[in-house]
This record gives structure tokens, C-alpha cells and sequence, in this order.
């Protein structure tokens, strides 16, 4: 694990959040994605977590779509499942 | 090992709209209040409340708070307290202006004025024609309350405990709260806050089940701590469950979906609703469609592995209308339950969504229980708003638009109430600190070591059980095999070990409170249920059909101690106004 990065475990209590979906789907990321990524995705998928629910689930039931070509990257992965 | 204290005026477990309400009002009067949260506080479960707030502006349509009061007594079944009800339909509309005050963007009319929505069981002039009585921030109304009141207390100065996990309640000898012992979850250490008056505001507990709409922070934890403080639960027979939600999942597929013709099949594609409800066929109310579901999957019919679900078709309804009429349903499809509704049915199953039960307060938030002298004596310095308490203002069915107005009439009412409670109560009593060891122990009983059952496997086989005998199929065998699963699944817990010890983000530790949690809650609903031998608002059994007002017009109380049911009267007697008698309820 790299030093910069949070435990997965502080990570797995932050992917809880106000809403069943995002429970889902940021649950899944974390095991399913999380650790194929480059590090520099995992710092961005840290910060998108201090998002607000509502931002979150709009990237991800595809009302928004974020304006970053990174941040696009992981929703895409995220909507994937 | 020294224990960390801290002193507070107030306590607030749980950063809800209620919790937060009622800590608005506390840092503004200059008490000094700290609120425990076990997630960040704009990640709680008022976050996803999408409906809005009834309210009785009048702004769209005629209205007054008495009409509102009369849809919701009988909304309620004729089960909610009428002076509650009454004072929550009068206090809505300061509500909704201090909110609007607080900065909580209301969609609007041309005139300016807030936009008002109609929506099912509101009705002018006393069960006369539609009324428009919602008022809503676009389709994220709850998202910008939570955010508004969190800034408030941001402002305030409010201290935030985040990501802290409320334990138990701290109780001394002649009944008094004195505060609670948390744990911080970043680094395992215990914590205990003093307080002078303890809010409980934790939301629902929708988890108990194993489909449910509610976030995995659900899981009751405030009403299980009452219940070992020797608070009963009143009312939790009353669950509302929405016959769609995605199968294995939870999540709502809105009734809208039959509204424009889809329609459920079983394994052999057959339309079963025909048979169930041979006119409304899939437009049949919840409880009937619900209960087909079931009877559909426990006869073999379901679709699936395990034929645990049915699905709800609406590809021929075509891509055009479903992408129109229907938005969100084809990406929710997609994303949790892997399939395109415009090709391919939507696996679902009756999902849990709210509990009109929970902690017995008064309409000032102030928890009351028998104790010696009658039904409802206050608990000092104890209360308890929002969806884990029980005022009760949704009596046996809660009305849509009404949680968010119960969360912030009730919170704002025991915030202000709390701020006399501290006038009077100027002292912070002494530490009981027998609490404090018997609080402790649930905590470091979670260090014993060896071989054991898992948290996950208990909790698999608790969630299960309550959905197959506390769920939408309610006859007096289903829920009596279902008290005695619960039983054994409650001694079970006792043999139950973690593997992960650590002290820092010890998650598996606090998913183990949480089921223990759960579990107690749990005994509450399956034994409320079997108890009440009527069909009344939400509890809805095949083997006594009819609502029983001669024997059951009374609220329910759990008990842990001997799982003991009790009873007490429903508050018949408004405020102000005359009674709403029990009349029977056509919409």
C-alpha cells in the first residue's frame, strides 16, 4: 500500500454513506477497482469520497457528467459495477 | 485503562435532519452541544428523502393545517396521537419558513412563493378534492435541508463528533440519562460524554430486513440502546414495505413503472396478479401486491437461482416511453440489478422502507414510558425525534411528504424543549459509573478470541429470517416460527468472535454492534406482530383481515426485559379541535 493513501479500512467506513445506490456502488469500486488502480486514481477516488452524496449519485445514475476526463474515467468503472 | 470524559450540556446521537434541528436550536440559545455521528453528518440518511415537506401554505391550492391534520390521522389508520398530529400539521408551516430562513433553496412559483406538489392522501376541505401540499428543493429536498442545517451548526459551533459509535446509554438509579459512552471508529477508544439532556435521533432501522431501501446506516442503533435502558418500543409492528424494490438489492423501482403499464410475471411468465387481484390487477394496493410476490416465490414460482424473486416487465412499453415517463429506472436497472428494462424484465422483491414505530416520546421529544404512576412518564433528561421515535404522528401508515416534516417538527420541538430541561437542570448529575462499567463490557466483549460464528453469517440468518416472518406475509405461524428464530439467533450472538482486533478503523468491530443492534430491534417488530391480531395501516395479516377498533385501537409496547408486550392508549383528543372518529379508510 502506498504511504500517501488511506487503509482500505478507513476507506471501506467512508464508501458508507446517506444512500442505498451509493452504498453499492462505492462498496464494489472499493473491492473491485480500488486496487487495480494507479495511484494517482486512488488519491482522486479519495478526494471524489469527500464529494457530497448527491453530486455522487447524480455522476453515477448519469444526470451529470463530470466535466474531468479522470473523474469520468472512475464513474464510468464505478457504473459498470 | 483511563477512560476519556468530556461534559456537554447536550448530546445528540445522530446528524439526521432531526438531530441536527434540534442542535440548531441548542447552539443558538449559546448551550453547549456535541453531536456523535458514526458517518460524516451530510452523509446521513436524510440525504436521500427526495419528496419534500408537507406543509399547509396554501399556496398552490386552498389548505389549512386542520385539513392536513385530517389526512393524516387517517392516513395513520386512526392510530396517531391526535394532539401530536395536530401539533405537527400547525407547527409545519413555521417549519418550512425557518428552513427557508436557514437557506434551503425551495423550488417557486411565478409569484415567488414556494412551489407546492400534490401528492396521494392529501385532500382539501376534509377528504374533498386534491390538495397541492408539498413543498419540495426540486427532487433533492432532503440533500439541501441536511446541508442548510449543517451549516447552521458549522456557524453555531456545534461540536461534531464524526465517525464516532454511540455504545449505550448511560442511566443511573433513580432512571436519569447522564450521557452516553461512544467509540471514536478511527482509533478504537472509548469516550465518555457527560450531558445534562442526550437526543436520541439515529433514523430508522430499515436493515433488520434483508431487501430494504435504507442505507446500510440504518440499523437502528439509538432505539436498541432505549431498549436496554429499559425504554420500551412502541408501535414497530408498523413497517412500511413497497412491493418493488430491486431483488437482492432494495432499492425503490417507483410504483410509477405499473402507473404506465409494466406489469410482474413469475417464473412461467405468467401475469400473476390476474389471479390475486382479478380488477387493479398490478395496480392492487401495496399490501396485496406485495403479499402476491411472496406467495408467488414460497409456491415455487419464483424467477431466479433460487427463485427468491418475480420480475416486473415493461419492455413493451418501448424505449421512447420508458426513457420519458420513466427516468432513472432503465440506469438503476442497469447499475444494480444488470439488465436493460427496454429488453429485459427488472428482478424484484417487496422491499422495507420506513418504520412509523420506534422510541415512545411526547409531542416535546421528551422520551415517556411506564414506569410507576401511569403510561407516559417522562425519562429525565432523555429524548428521542426523527424516525427512531415514535410520537406518534404516522400511527399505522405514514403519509408521503410527512417524515421530513416529522424529523424537523419533532427535532426543532426537543431542541427548544432541552434548552427549558437545562434552565431547570442546571447540573450535570453524578457519574453512575456502574453504567459506565456495564456500557464498557459490550464493548471489550468484542475482544475475546478463538473460534466462533462470523458477524456476516449471524447477520445473513437474522435478515433472512426477518423478511421470510416479520416481512409482508404476516399469519400467526409465519411470525411465531419467527419469534422463535429470532430467539435462537440471539443466543447465538454470545458465540460469535471477530478475527480483527486492531484498534485503528476496526470496521468488523463496529458491523458487530450494529447486528446486536439489530437483534434487539429485531424481537421488537417480529413480536409486535404476531401480538396484534387485526389488520390496521401497514401491518396487514391474511388471517384477521379487518382493522379491530373495539380491541385494538391502542398503541403496542416492546419490552426486552421477558419480551414483555404491553399496551396504552392512542391519544384520541386533539389540542384544540374536535376528534377525527375512526371512519373507514376509502381513498
Amino acid at each position: 500500500m502506498n504511504q500517501s493513501t488511506p487503509s482500505i479500512e478507513k476507506l471501506r467506513w467512508q464508501c458508507r454513506r446517506g444512500m442505498l445506490e451509493l452504498d453499492y456502488v462505492l462498496k464494489d469500486f472499493l473491492e473491485n477497482h480500488y486496487p487495480t488502480l494507479s495511484v494517482e486514481e486512488q488519491m482522486l477516488f479519495v478526494k471524489i469520497l469527500d464529494f457530497e452524496d448527491q453530486l455522487l449519485i447524480d455522476w453515477v445514475m448519469g444526470n451529470v457528467v463530470p466535466s474531468d476526463a479522470k473523474i469520468r474515467r472512475l464513474v464510468g468503472l464505478m457504473q459498470a459495477g | 485503562m483511563s477512560l476519556t470524559k468530556r461534559r456537554f450540556d447536550a448530546l445528540i446521537i445522530g446528524a439526521g435532519g432531526a438531530g441536527l434541528n434540534a442542535a440548531t436550536q441548542l447552539a443558538n440559545a449559546d448551550a453547549r452541544v456535541a453531536v456523535v455521528s458514526k458517518v460524516f453528518p451530510t452523509r446521513s440518511h436524510t440525504v436521500a428523502a427526495q419528496g419534500g415537506v408537507n406543509a399547509a401554505l396554501a399556496n398552490v391550492l386552498p389548505d389549512n393545517w386542520h385539513w392536513h391534520m385530517f389526512d393524516t390521522v387517517k392516513g395513520s389508520d386512526y392510530l396517531g396521537d391526535q394532539d401530536a398530529i395536530e401539533f405537527m400539521c400547525r407547527e409545519a408551516i413555521p417549519t418550512v419558513y425557518q428552513l427557508e430562513h436557514n437557506g434551503v433553496p425551495f423550488s417557486r412559483l411565478d409569484n415567488g412563493k414556494i412551489y407546492q406538489r400534490a401528492f396521494g392522501g392529501q385532500s382539501q376541505n376534509f377528504g374533498g378534492a386534491q390538495a397541492a401540499r408539498t413543498c419540495a428543493a426540486a427532487d433533492r429536498t432532503g440533500h439541501a435541508i441536511l446541508h442548510a442545517l449543517y451549516q447552521q451548526n458549522v456557524r453555531a459551533r456545534t461540536h461534531f463528533f464524526d465517525e464516532y459509535f454511540a455504545i449505550d446509554l448511560i442511566r443511573d438509579d433513580e432512571g436519569a440519562i447522564l450521557g452516553a459512552l461512544v467509540l471514536e471508529i478511527e482509533t478504537g477508544e472509548p469516550l465518555l460524554i457527560e450531558a445534562k439532556a442526550t437526543l436520541l435521533a439515529t433514523g430508522g432501522c430499515g436493515q433488520v430486513f434483508r431487501t430494504t431501501s435504507n442505507a446500510h446506516i440504518n440499523t437502528g442503533d439509538g432505539m436498541a440502546m432505549a431498549l436496554r435502558a429499559g425504554v420500551p418500543l412502541m408501535d414497530m409492528e408498523f413497517f412500511q414495505f413497497h412491493p418493488t424494490g430491486i431483488a437482492g438489492k432494495g432499492m425503490l423501482i417507483t410504483e410509477g413503472v405499473r402507473g404506465e403499464g409494466g406489469y410482474l410475471i413469475n417464473k412461467d411468465g405468467e401475469r400473476f396478479m390476474e389471479r390475486y387481484a382479478p380488477n387493479a390487477k398490478d395496480l392492487a394496493s401495496r399490501d396485496v401486491v406485495s403479499r402476491a410476490i411472496v406467495t408467488e416465490v414460497k409456491e415455487g414460482r419464483g424467477v431466479g437461482p433460487n427463485g427468491d424473486h418475480v420480475l416486473l416487465k415493461v419492455d413493451h412499453l418501448g424505449e421512447d416511453i420508458i426513457s420519458k415517463r420513466l427516468p432513472g429506472i432503465r440506469e438503476s436497472s442497469k447499475i444494480f440489478a444488470g439488465v436493460d428494462p427496454v429488453v429485459e424484465p427488472i428482478p424484484v422483491f417487496p422491499t422495507a422502507h420506513y418504520v412509523m414505530g420506534g422510541i415512545p416520546t411526547d409531542r416535546y421529544g421528551r422520551v415517556v414510558t411506564p414506569i410507576q404512576n401511569g403510561p407516559e412518564e417522562v425519562v429525565p433528561g432523555l429524548y428521542a425525534a426523527g424516525e427512531c421515535a415514535c410520537v406518534s404522528v404516522h400511527g399505522a401508515n405514514r403519509l408521503g411528504g410527512n417524515s421530513l416534516l416529522d424529523i424537523l417538527v419533532f427535532g426543532r420541538a426537543a431542541g427548544q424543549d432541552i434548552i427549558k430541561y437545562l434552565k431547570e437542570n442546571p447540573n450535570h448529575r453524578p457519574m453512575n459509573e456502574t453504567g459506565v462499567e456495564q456500557a464498557m463490557s459490550r464493548l471489550t466483549r468484542w475482544e475475546q478470541k478463538g473460534e466462533g460464528l462470523s458477524v456476516r453469517e449471524v447477520r445473513d440468518e437474522f435478515r433472512k429470517a426477518m423478511e421470510d416472518h416479520a416481512g409482508v406475509f404476516r399469519t400467526d405461524e409465519i411470525m411465531s416460527e419467527g419469534v422463535e428464530k429470532v430467539k435462537e439467533i440471539r443466543k447465538k450472538l454470545a458465540d460469535v468472535r471477530l478475527t480483527d482486533h486492531s484498534d485503528v478503523f476496526n470496521t468488523a468491530r463496529v458491523e458487530a454492534l450494529e447486528l446486536e443492534n439489530m437483534v434487539d430491534i429485531g424481537m421488537s417488530i417480529v413480536l409486535s406482530a404476531l401480538e396484534r391480531k387485526e389488520s390496521r395501516g401497514a401491518h396487514s395479516r391474511p388471517d384477521y383481515t379487518e382493522r379491530d377498533d373495539t380491541n385494538w385501537l391502542k398503541h403496542s409496547l416492546y419490552f426486552q426485559e421477558g419480551d414483555k408486550i404491553d399496551f396504552k392508549p392512542v391519544h384520541t383528543k386533539p389540542l384544540t379541535v374536535e376528534t377525527f372518529p375512526p371512519k373507514a379508510r376509502v381513498y
